[in-house]
């Protein structure tokens, strides 16, 4: 028999993030004929709002209320939890910046089996739950076996199940906020930093001439700024790039930079991380150059070539100069 | 301040092509160049920082076998005080739980007031840290960018969506899993690491460490590994293929079709 399941509801501003639909979707690929609850964690008006928005996605949906949980802090949300969840359970969270912050420890408060950023779940058999991981940026899937006899917390990719379009359910709404007791914490949350909007928005351009790793070394951007300006385009990169200082994070795509929608993107030198494609939002024309010819990067991209970035670049910011110098005349 | 960093060997995804083995059961392991967990890096030269700005020791421990001393001579030439390779035939297979539970017991044998982690090691989940923090009863942060030491608790930034930072207050002792980019680590050359060849690296065993059979190695692990097999193919990229110049010509082409050429 399947273990009673709970998703746990991301929320802003009073709206369910995509991840609740997309819990449920997971919920289903472990028992279609189960019903999962959703747990809705908050204060006031937004969390009345987002348990409305939950409800149209779950039957159930547990109302947790308390000001300390007014902004999300993940050591009292696991201790909510802790204390409503009962034993047992499966707890499907997004893994996103909150859901890694609150669920490994939430695993070990429950006793119970953590499996994390889950990208496919092949269902249960035998108390054995079977789940589809990536490694290595991608580079290879595994498939791992989690022991759900005491229960499991399993993070879940945000984007991986694709939720199925249905009508509302119009769930019922629990309200736990007295098991959850009263709350304090060794960590407290202080204010949030918005990021700095940089020399140049890399979300108003339609071209973006975007570098990772492959670009080496800190001089050859010069290389990407080159083909930009031939092209009327910005340079934006992926993580590792601003890691090592070589252009600002607001020069970032990703889930922990800029979400952005341009025509065109070139990804240079790019391997294509979950995060990194997390920020391209609208379907570009994506243009993949990658010397790695297994590069992840090339499942999404439209047009691939496997080539030195640092001999290529340069080569092609010339050719569209001189493509130029013929039209203009 | 007494800092412990908790770090991994792992295959460097820089310097090598992850690809399945002949048997498809695994990742090729032949030939592959293995280096320190880069988010450990920068953990380790954060917990450097924080020494140097208000004293302390820095140590830096692993839990693995012999192939693992490479990475903690390397960051005893970064400048760590002391280095400990966990070992012990009995903790193979360890999941993440076990692998926290071997630390917990480390941490208790000891008086750490930051434990520090890398945020995710390449095949690994983003979970020791707060696993262990769990079983120690510490407050845990993830995705630290920032930490300012204040008196008796840190003051810290978590990287969040956007971009943005979500600023927090946290009582010590805690463990916190530490971004890259949080700072520039220092550079180590291999004369660095040959001036400390002769420290002596302490290898405690799991009966040292008084940790019990039941709560890592491979009969303690609720999650394992069953293979690795290869990622499905998505729609798949057209490739060019040519000399440089054909490419270059095709790609404009396409480029101008689609918006991208001005």
């Amino acid at each position: 028999m399947t273990p009673r399941m709970f998703a746990y509801i991301v929320h802003r501003g009073g709206v369910a993030d995509d991840s609740a639909a997309e819990l449920a979707a997971a919920a289903r690929q472990i028992d279609g004929t189960a019903s999962p609850t959703a747990i809705v964690c908050g204060w006031g008006a937004d969390l009345d709002a987002a348990c409305e928005s939950a409800r149209a996605i779950y039957r159930e949906v547990w109302k947790v209320a308390n000001p300390a949980l007014a902004y999300a802090n993940a050591e009292l949300n696991r201790q909510t939890l802790v204390r409503v969840v009962p034993p047992n359970s499966l707890v499907l969270v997004p893994h996103n910046h909150f859901g890694i912050d609150l669920a490994p420890g939430l695993a070990i408060k429950l006793n119970a089996a953590f499996v994390s950023d889950a990208v496919g779940i092949e269902g249960l058999v035998g108390g054995q739950l079977k789940v589809i991981r990536q490694e290595f940026g991608g580079q290879v899937s595994a498939h791992v076996g989690c022991d759900i006899s005491s229960g499991a917390v399993i993070n879940v990719r945000p984007g991986a199940f694709k939720p199925e379009p249905s009508p509302p359910v119009a769930g019922g709404v629990v309200d736990k906020s007295a098991e959850a007791g009263a709350l304090s914490a060794r960590r407290r949350y202080v204010e949030t930093v918005v990021a700095d909007s940089g020399d140049v928005d890399i979300t108003k351009y339609s071209v973006l001439v975007s570098i990772g790793r492959g670009i080496q070394e800190k001089e050859n951007v010069a290389m990407a700024q080159e083909l930009a300006e031939a092209l009327g385009a910005a340079v934006s990169c992926s993580r590792p790039v601003v890691d090592a200082k070589w252009l600002e994070k607001s020069r970032q795509v990703g889930s922990s930079g800029k979400t952005v929608k341009p025509k065109v993107y070139l990804a240079c030198g790019i391997s294509g991380s979950f995060q990194h494609l997390a920020g391209i939002k609208g379907s570009p024309f994506i243009v993949a150059i990658n010397k790695n010819p297994k590069a992840p990067i090339f499942q999404v991209a439209d047009v691939g070539i496997v080539a030195d970035l640092l001999e290529f670049l340069p080569e092609l910011t010339n050719r569209i100069r001189e493509g130029h110098a013929v039209s203009a005349k | 301040m007494e800092i412990l960093v908790c770090a991994r060997r792992v295959p460097d995804t820089s310097e090598n092509e992850i690809t399945l083995n002949a048997a498809g059961n695994d990742i090729e392991r032949d030939e592959l160049v293995y280096s320190i967990n880069e988010p450990d890096n920068y953990a380790v030269e954060e917990a450097l920082q924080i020494r140097d700005r208000v004293g302390g020791n820095v140590t830096v421990v692993t839990v693995g076998g012999d192939d693992d001393e490479e990475i903690l001579r390397r960051e005893l030439a970064m400048g760590a005080n002391r280095a400990v390779l966990i070992s012990d035939d009995a903790f193979a297979g360890s999941d993440g739980r076990g692998i926290a539970a071997v630390l917990k017991a480390f941490v208790e044998k000891g008086q750490y007031d930051l434990i520090l982690t890398g945020v995710q090691a390449e095949d690994g989940g983003a979970q020791v840290g707060g696993m262990l923090a769990a079983l120690l009863d510490y407050p845990f942060a993830s995705l630290v960018n920032s930490i300012q030491v204040e008196d008796g608790k840190l003051k810290i930034s978590r990287e969040i969506e956007g971009g943005n930072r979500e600023i927090n207050e946290i009582d010590l002792p805690c463990v916190l899993s530490v971004q890259t980019g949080i700072n520039e680590p220092r550079y180590v050359g291999m004369r660095g690491i040959r001036q400390v060849a002769s420290v002596e690296i302490p290898t405690p065993n799991a009966t040292e460490l008084g940790i019990d059979a039941s709560v890592a190695g491979e009969r303690a692990a609720k999650v394992k590994r069953l293979d690795y097999f290869a990622p499905p193919v998505g729609k798949g990229a057209v490739m060019l293929e040519g000399g440089t110049e054909e490419i270059s010509d095709r790609l404009i082409a396409l480029l101008a079709e689609k918006g991208g050429v001005r």
